[in-house]
């Protein structure tokens, strides 16, 4: 009997949400204005200023107007985002989840299905559109530069993620094997004058072999002791480097590592090399190149050996540990193996990097290796969407050339001043963008997981529905 | 142990020929508490065999045992005349005995067809489009969805994948640990007339943890009944339906 106002009530519950209540936002915004401004006052308003032997009080309201100009914008923008994503969650899904879903190919395979062919080509063609923009070889030196960076992260960020991504094993300390791979380079070349092309794959099994060395005591920890565990190890490995100055010259570094050659032609100046060999002019820039297009062939090896590797059982074994370890030993999988191989293939490809690494700069020492390396890889995989190829490479590009491109955002000087270097905001504006990630894509960028195999045709619901694997 | 065995002309027949499983004086350990106290049972090749017993009993500790995880501290555990008391769990999984645990554990992000590749992992994929089509045909509603994540669906899709996961493998032996847990009476019956048509049809031993003891016990062949570790009555399914004491403690409320 009192059906019809339950149905009116329900109704207005559902619309509700889609309304966006400008009023109580304008309030809000108002209020989070405010309380930036409580915060300025200690942190921003007042600056001292060194004149001589005198101190001086320089106030800075302008710029605390700002703050709380931009606080106020964005929070408006966010209970903009905020209701909007209401009313859509709020409309009634049309498909069930108990009738079969008849998805749509998701967003992220119809972009992927065009993106992966158009970065691909924008990474083959780079040095080239770098050279026509640049106009010339010695102005394109820098973006090379920044490319082989990008890159590095890239193949790293692929290769952590075959353990972190792909097995679930949450390890800190990924840098140690990338120290692994650089080390054992600079070692083999100067010492027994070894070529690049021999020590290349011979970093890779010695950093593979230490992944076995971290993986045999770990393997009963998961989660936050793993974590602790392998975040020891990268200091171990670190701290050896540092005190074991017989071997390794201690801080100091190995200097004079010797170079890459073209397939044994070096690339020097004299008779021999490889600008007289090809008849060029010689030029410092084709070295770059050389080494750019090595660390695309090392990163897209490491990524097509991913996704092979997702295909055969032993990828999908990684995978199922992940998703709940207990299930997979009853199912007759070898547990120890899985994430022993896990552990040795995810360190071989840091150990590739690593070597990668030696020849280009030509000099290793210690401090390259630290913590904040693990963590930025760690924060490259994690932001990526675990698991996720494209992802990861998305995630290396903003966190390793975004900072570099703050560099160059000289307008903002215009705004805050000539003193103001973006640059030094670096940390922050990294912290704001992984706040802002937890709070709209919470499970990385691209948070699908590719079924790897797909029947007839492709269906695909969102991650955001289905829980995290545990165990 | 106060094994008051109700005398049945299936044990007797048992008997005569070799357990496929055999599990003697088995004593679990969790820490210092122990949760198995010798425990006896066999399960002969094409029998249903239900174990019934109240929260707590340690059902679902001796269902692990067999499998190595806990391992049994005391006793003997055969499997087809080979002692898998010492073995590692994947190693007695390799052995045809598959396991759909408590809780279902399929891997929530991976689909329904992946999950079933993960149950026929080890041997090798050679028969696997001739299972996955014998499994679409015993659960049609898999079929549907081959392509859908594990966790996105329903809890009586998850156990019909669980149990199809194990059969993946060719066991000779499936242990199915509560598969009506949470589940709408209507599901149950679906499931219970499933593990009936496999025994039937394919010969399948299946041994079977449930709480659910008027539904397991008139599907089993035979019975036993746990008590706090301990196996306390054992017989025919319909002898122990008949029972009293087991009527009383576990089948008051009426399922007729």
């Amino acid at each position: 009997m009192n059906a019809p106002p339950i149905a009116s009530a329900s109704t207005a519950q559902v619309a509700a949400p889609s309304r966006f209540d400008f009023g109580a936002a304008l309030k809000d915004s108002f209020i989070t204005a405010l309380i930036t401004l409580g915060l300025s006052i200690p942190i921003l308003a007042y600056k001292t200023v060194q004149n001589g032997a005198e101190l001086f009080l320089m106030s800075r309201w302008g710029l605390v107007a700002i703050m709380c100009a931009i606080i106020f914008g964005l929070r408006m923008l966010q209970h903009a985002f905020m209701a909007t994503r209401a009313a859509r969650q709020a409309m009634p899904d049309p498909h069930q989840a108990t009738e079969a879903v008849h998805a749509e190919p998701s967003a992220y395979q119809k972009v992927s299905r065009f993106a992966i062919p158009f970065f691909l080509g924008i990474a083959l063609a780079f040095p080239l559109l770098v050279y026509v923009v640049q106009g010339g070889l010695n102005e394109s030196r820098y973006w090379v530069d920044l490319g082989i960076l990008i890159l590095t992260y890239v193949m790293l960020g692929w290769g952590l993620n075959i353990v972190v991504g792909l097995a679930g094993l949450l390890d800190l300390g990924y840098v140690a094997f990338y120290a692994v791979g650089a080390y054992s380079y600079a070692l083999l070349s100067t010492t027994f004058g070894l070529s690049f092309w021999i020590c290349l794959p011979l970093a890779g099994i010695l950093a593979a072999f230490w992944g076995m060395i971290l993986g045999f005591p770990v393997l009963r920890l998961r989660g936050d002791y793993l974590a602790i565990v392998t975040l020891a190890f990268g200091e171990i490995v670190r701290l050896v480097l540092i005190n074991w100055t017989d071997l390794t010259n201690g801080g100091a570094g190995i200097s004079s590592i010797p170079r890459a050659t073209f397939f044994g032609l070096p690339f020097t100046a004299g008779e021999g090399g490889f600008a007289s060999t090809f008849g060029l002019e010689f030029n410092g820039m084709h070295r770059m190149i050389f080494l750019y297009y090595l660390i695309l062939a090392l990163a897209l090896l490491t990524n097509f050996v991913t996704m092979r590797l997702r295909r055969l059982p032993i990828g999908r074994a990684w995978e199922a540990l992940r998703e709940d370890e207990i299930a997979c030993r009853s199912l007759g999988i070898n547990t120890t193996n899985t994430k022993l191989t896990a552990f040795a293939i995810g360190a071989m490809f840091g150990g590739f990097a690593g070597s990668f690494f030696a020849v280009r700069q030509g000099f290793v020492s210690p401090e390259s290796f630290n913590f904040l390396e693990s963590a930025i890889i760690l924060a490259i995989v994690v932001m990526g969407g675990m698991g996720s190829q494209i992802g990861v490479a998305i995630a290396a590009l903003v966190l390793v050339g975004g900072p570099e491109m703050l560099r160059n955002l000289d307008f903002l000087k215009a705004v805050f001043g000539q003193g103001f270097d973006p640059n030094e905001y670096r940390l922050l504006i990294f912290g704001m963008g992984m706040v802002a990630m937890m709070v709209w894509r919470p499970r990385g960028l691209i948070s699908e997981r590719e079924p790897s195999v797909i029947l007839k045709e492709r269906k695909a619901i969102s991650g955001s529905f289905v829980k995290e694997g545990h165990g | 142990m106060s094994t008051s065995a109700i005398n049945s002309s299936s044990t007797q027949a048992g008997a005569a020929r070799q357990p496929l499983l055999s599990v003697r004086g088995v004593k679990t350990f969790y820490g210092n508490i122990i949760a198995l106290k010798g425990v006896d049972m066999d399960v002969h090749e094409g029998e249903i065999v239900t174990l019934i017993g109240a929260n707590g009993a340690g059902k679902s500790t001796l269902m692990m045992t067999i499998f190595g995880n806990p391992r049994a501290r005391e006793g003997r555990i055969t499997f087809g005349g080979q002692d898998i008391t010492k073995m590692p769990t994947h190693e007695i999984a390799r052995l045809s005995i598959a396991q759909s645990p408590e809780g279902r554990r399929i891997f929530p992000r991976m689909t329904v067809f992946e999950n079933l590749q993960m149950g026929a992992s080890m041997n090798g994929l050679a028969h696997f489009d001739q299972d996955l089509e014998r499994v679409c045909t015993l659960f049609p509603r898999l079929k549907e969805r081959l392509n859908q994540r594990g966790g996105t669906l329903s809890g009586g899709e998850q156990q019909m994948l669980a149990i199809a996961r194990a059969l993946m493998s060719r066991p000779k032996l499936l242990l199915l640990d509560e598969p009506s847990l949470g589940l709408a009476p209507l599901i149950v019956k679906q499931i219970f007339s499933i593990i009936k048509e496999l025994n039937e049809r394919d010969g399948m031993t299946v041994f079977l943890v449930e709480q659910n003891a008027y539904h397991a016990l008139r599907l089993a062949h035979r019975g036993y009944v746990m008590v706090t570790g301990n196996i306390t009555m054992s017989g025919t399914g319909k002898e122990l339906l008949e029972n009293p004491q087991v009527k009383a403690a576990y089948l008051e409320g009426g399922h007729h």
